[in-house]
């Protein structure tokens, strides 16, 4: 259960931001969390409620997109999706992948605030 | 998107913090000469028992030490010293994973130079420790054979960041019926291509090609002793 260090290091670089800019009233905080990033999602959402208490956060809400995991085969030579995270072989050829193009992904993407 | 508000992009990684200063720990133990070989596994998967014996026979051709992550006690620590090599414990509290600041600061007294394989044993972890970069060169993820075949397909995003696969306890493995053939199978499944090593640190079976590989990754020959 590591997504409550996750969620305090999001409120630590939001904070970062909002200093940086001025006095931001921040509405809501955009993630993008891989299929293999290795972090809950409903898990890192109570998390960020309990992180953004008593700061400049507090309210706001965490938007989460999953991004499904992406991989490359090199026999087809073409992008395929992971179909279950335990097999990671190409859903057309059958051949085993290693390269993963996308899924590792743990993004702050945007910071939605108030005008 | 809520009416009156707008948007700022950022796009910034979540673990940049940690991803740098891994960073910079990679190219420290580079310039030091130091091979870094990170440990994680289930609580109770052997890395303990396995890192003391293979301390304690690195130890009379090179220069060894390890860090070890645990929640609580200096228990770990305490066993790992009986190798005679320099040996520090790191008590996370109540966090389930090492980070590379706990590395960095763990690290402070020690003059990396003066060694040639450095250990770190994570807390005992199969989930959280998968996201956090310590600068390791290597890392192992042990599987005992008590644990069942299937550990890898259940927990892919550990064994998908790990360069080797450790099967430990071999020789209880008849006793536990382990099925070395599906397990192998289940971690190329998560891990395709990935070095298995099967090793008893009790009966030290599989030991010595389990140190060949080690010292084969910190100075690479053209023929890797491990069959993939």
């Amino acid at each position: 259960m590591h997504e409550l260090s996750i969620a305090m290091s999001i409120v630590e670089m939001v904070e970062d931001e909002m200093e940086h800019r001025g006095g931001l009233q921040i509405v809501a905080v955009h993630l993008r969390i891989g299929q293999l990033a290795g972090v809950v999602k409903e898990a890192l959402l109570s998390s960020y409620e309990m992180a953004c208490e008593d700061t400049a956060l507090a309210g706001s809400q965490l938007i989460v997109e999953e991004v499904p995991v992406i991989m490359y085969c090199p026999t087809c030579d073409a992008r395929r999706p992971v179909l279950a995270s335990e097999w990671f072989n190409c859903p057309q050829c059958g051949a085993p992948v290693t390269e993963i193009v996308q899924g590792k992904e743990l993004e702050l993407v945007s910071l939605e605030i108030d005008e | 998107m809520n009416p009156g508000t707008r948007i700022i992009e950022v796009r910034q990684n979540l673990l940049k913090k940690n991803d740098l200063l891994a960073r910079q720990l990679r190219q420290r133990f580079h310039d030091a000469g130091v091979y870094v070989i990170s440990m994680v596994s289930s609580p109770g998967a052997g890395k303990t028992e396995l890192l003391q014996q293979t301390l304690t026979k690195l130890r009379s051709e090179h220069r060894v030490a390890a860090l070890v992550g645990d929640l609580a006690t200096e228990n770990d620590a305490a066993r790992l010293a009986r190798s005679q090599a320099p040996v520090k414990q790191i008590t996370t509290g109540t966090l389930c994973h090492l980070e590379a600041a706990m590395v960095e600061s763990a690290l402070q007294e020690w003059n990396l130079r003066e060694l040639d394989f450095l250990f770190i044993e994570n807390v005992g972890n199969l989930v959280c420790p998968s996201s956090y970069d310590l600068g390791e060169d290597l890392r192992l993820v042990l599987l005992s054979v008590t644990e069942g075949e299937d550990k890898p397909l259940k927990y892919p995003t550990i064994f998908n960041s790990a360069d080797v696969a450790v099967i430990s306890k071999m020789d209880i493995a008849a006793a536990v019926e382990f099925d070395e053939a599906t397990a192998r199978r289940n971690i190329q499944a998560v891990r395709p291509g990935m070095n298995i090593v099967t090793v008893s640190a009790k009966s030290g079976a599989g030991m010595d090609s389990y140190l060949d590989f080690l010292r084969s990754c910190k100075t690479p020959s053209p023929v890797s002793p491990i069959p993939r």
